[in-house]
């Protein structure tokens, strides 16, 4: 029996004249462009300068900051509030005032104030910004100490970035954008599919039918299941060829056991999704309101699962509520797969929160599905 | 008159009698300010510091202590470095010190102390930021021992540049102040855009679309009673957007406040002239979520500025997100809104949605079809 009806599904979705298209050029849109787009990395700061010294001292400084690399002069203003407009008018990013008496300060008593101004309406970009241009000012500040004889006691501890050496921002959000994939495929589908059913009417023929509930929700899910692991894998191929990123780190220390992980618990994910679109499926009368019902979900899993900010951020009530969201779990493990290599044993309180929810949604979809009004 | 407001009528009758729609049409933009105001954030509280202190004297016993009161910081106290890799593998940390043996001994006599800081750097920003903070800290107290300790040591030409960084227009570096404009760009375009379309095409689709265009009433009417409506409930959500900003984020409307109206509703109109061309490309439900959500609401939410910087991105991805109307209305409403400027830095912005508003109504009103096949 249930070897019919899923063939059935497979046949809807394959002679679909759009769905088999989405399913593959979905992610590779997603991973081709998005890792560019979203991405916080803060570079190309745009500077505005108001140097009201002038000296050999304040221009060496001036070259020293551009060559960087993080900032790009955008303006040489006179003063404060033309720096201002520069700001308001949406040409820079950050102001350097360099005071009257830089270099006279400096040489007389060795201390020396400047203004640093950033537009904080972006909070975090301002203060990367800020920490930037305040750490070359630093550099320079010894750099002038030993040219004067001085000794520099560099108290300053060993810094060491493990994982992502580079810190590159595109390897965080990869593993990151696939999570995104799979719940927006793999959930929005299953919601539009059983109510999708109701609205054409095709619903009663099943209903009439001896199928048994389990049956139904089982030949629903199974291919999303297998869709999912096809988006996947083409993440994968996507991943490797063009980021170089693999699970467990880079080519070299490649490991099978890592890929094995992953796809346990996507699978185990997968179910928790389909899950969760076929009861909202269940509990809508039409397309339109499954669809915003489950964009509505959809969206607040995804701003509390730390895809874009620490969890560790936010605020106690708002850290509660990740801890019932099953998509933090996944984004933890294919972070910590993908980037360190972690392996089950680490990831063992995922698996469980994840088998939790699959059990939860999907007992949940078997019993909201009525044959009767 | 009366024929169109009998229309007008019919449609939010339509609306009102879908009541789970309407009510995620209202709660969506409430919970939206207040997910994004309160949980998304990058500012760092409570990161979790492994710290391996092989020395523990009172040097280090001091340091840990500062580390400790920070808020910034909660210690675990760790005795093996294997501990650490397990702890990062398992994600109960962010950042990892050690200090080295006979710390404070070498730090007094021989110069040659080891203190190492290392971060979990899959997130580069959170790992950047997390790395100042305790780089300050460390460097407070290190300069602090070895000056209780050695007085009237030998003192050499130092210079040092002091930055005094102010913050402009968001001095606490609030997260809020940056995503309340794009979520105020969100929530129209999903309800102009999204909802005009898919309600315009699921009356091609259950066949009524025929009997409204054999009524008296002219086309164009039955598509002006179609986005009153929509019109109406996003006046509603802009109105409740400003307001749970200013009384419950404290993020204040610096600028003038009908200069912010006036954008807003320019901007209302091109997205529901967006909508009303989706519906004439599309004739099923499913295709104009789809195009609407992958077309709209993706590139919304990724390329429009709302959560990633566009200067950060590819100049491809720079020019593509120049199209979007809704990038040049969360640039202008960030400029009213936060900066609070004048009339005269928004021109360009205003001039170019505006272009867009009426390019994209007279070519949805004219490829309007007042015949179907």
């Amino acid at each position: 029996m249930i070897r019919f009806l899923i063939e059935k599904e497979f046949k809807q979705i394959i002679r679909h004249s759009f769905l088999p298209k989405l399913i593959f050029a979905f992610p590779v849109l997603m991973l081709l462009v998005m890792p560019w787009a979203a991405n916080q990395e803060v570079k190309n700061i745009r500077l505005s300068v108001v140097d009201s010294d002038y000296s050999t001292e304040s221009q060496r400084m001036l070259h020293k900051i551009i060559a960087s690399g993080y900032f790009m002069l955008t303006d040489i203003s006179t003063s404060h509030p033309q720096a201002i407009q520069s700001i308001e008018a949406g040409e820079a990013d950050i102001i350097l005032e360099i005071p009257n008496g830089f270099a006279r300060d400096m040489a007389k008593t060795g201390f020396t104030d400047v203004l640093i101004s950033a537009n904080a309406v972006n909070g975090m970009k301002a203060g990367l910004g800020s920490s930037y241009l305040a750490s070359i000012l630093t550099d320079y500040a010894q750099e002038l100490s030993i040219e004067k004889g001085g000794s520099v006691s560099s108290l300053q501890p060993a810094v060491k970035f493990l994982f992502n050496p580079h810190l590159d921002y595109k390897v965080f959000m990869i593993p990151a954008l696939m999570v995104m994939l799979l719940t927006m495929l793999c959930g929005f589908l299953p919601a539009l599919n059983i109510v999708g059913e109701k609205e054409s009417g095709t619903i009663e023929q099943l209903n009439v039918t001896p199928i048994k509930k389990l049956t139904f929700i089982l030949a629903k899910l199974l291919p999303y299941w297998v869709i999912g692991f096809i988006v996947l894998t083409i993440s994968f191929g996507i991943a490797a060829l063009l980021y170089h990123l693999f699970p467990g780190g880079s080519a070299a220390t490649w490991q099978v056991a890592s890929l094995l992980t992953i796809y346990l618990y996507a699978g185990i994910y997968l179910l928790v999704v389909s899950g969760l679109g076929l009861l909202i499926s269940n509990y809508s009368a039409t397309m339109q309101q499954a669809m915003f019902v489950m964009f509505f979900f959809v969206m607040i899993l995804i701003l509390m699962c730390g895809l874009f900010t620490p969890i560790s951020s936010m605020p106690d009530w708002a850290q509660a509520i990740t801890a019932i969201n099953p998509l933090t779990y996944f984004m933890q493990v294919m972070r910590a797969v993908y980037l360190k290599g972690s392996s089950m044993s680490e990831l063992l309180p995922q698996l469980f929160a994840l088998l939790g929810f699959a059990i939860v949604f999907n007992v949940g979809a078997v019993l909201s599905y009525r044959k009767t009004n | 008159m009366k024929q169109f407001l009998s229309f007008i009528r019919k449609e939010f009758y339509h609306i009102f009698r879908d009541t789970r729609t309407i009510l995620i049409l209202l709660v969506m933009p409430i919970l939206q300010i207040i997910l994004f105001g309160f949980a998304v954030t990058n500012e760092v509280r409570n990161a979790n510091v492994a710290v391996l202190d092989l020395s523990k004297d009172v040097a280090t016993t001091r340091m840990i202590a500062q580390f400790q009161a920070s808020e910034y910081f909660t210690v675990n106290q760790v005795r093996s470095p294997a501990e650490i890799d397990a702890i990062f593998k398992r994600g109960k940390a962010n950042l990892s010190m050690i200090f080295g043996s006979e710390f404070a001994d070498n730090l007094l006599h021989t110069g040659d102390f080891s203190v190492q800081l290392l971060a979990d750097a899959t997130d580069p920003n959170q790992a950047t930021t997390l790395v100042n903070y305790a780089s300050n800290i460390l460097a407070g107290g290190l300069s602090n021992e070895v000056a209780t300790k050695i007085s009237g040591g030998s003192v050499s030409p130092q210079i040092v540049i002091r930055p005094q960084v102010q913050m402009l227009y968001n001095p606490q570096m609030k997260g809020a102040y940056n995503f309340v404009p794009g979520v105020m760009g969100l929530i129209l375009m999903l309800i102009c855009a999204m909802m005009t379309s898919i309600s315009i095409v699921r009356e091609k689709e259950t066949g009524t679309m025929g009997v409204l265009l054999a009524s008296p009433i002219k086309p164009l009417y039955i598509i002006l009673a179609k986005m009153t409506p929509y019109f109406a409930l996003s006046i509603v959500n802009l109105i409740t957007i400003l307001l749970l900003s200013v009384f419950v984020l404290g993020v204040p409307v610096a600028g003038n406040l009908l200069l912010l109206v006036s954008v807003s509703l320019i901007f209302i109109l091109t997205a529901l002239a967006l909508g009303l061309l989706i519906s004439n490309v599309v004739d099923t439900q499913v295709a104009a979520m789809l195009i609407s959500g992958l077309a709209l609401m993706m590139p919304t939410m990724l390329l429009s500025g709302l959560i990633f910087p566009i200067e950060s991105m590819p100049a491809i991805l720079q020019w593509i997100s120049c199209v979007l109307p809704v990038r040049w209305f969360i640039e202008a409403v960030r400029k009213v809104m936060i900066q609070g400027v004048d009339v005269a830095f928004v021109l360009k912005e205003i001039g170019i949605l505006s272009g867009m508003a009426v390019v994209l109504m007279v070519v949805s009103l004219k490829k309007f079809k007042i015949r179907l096949q």
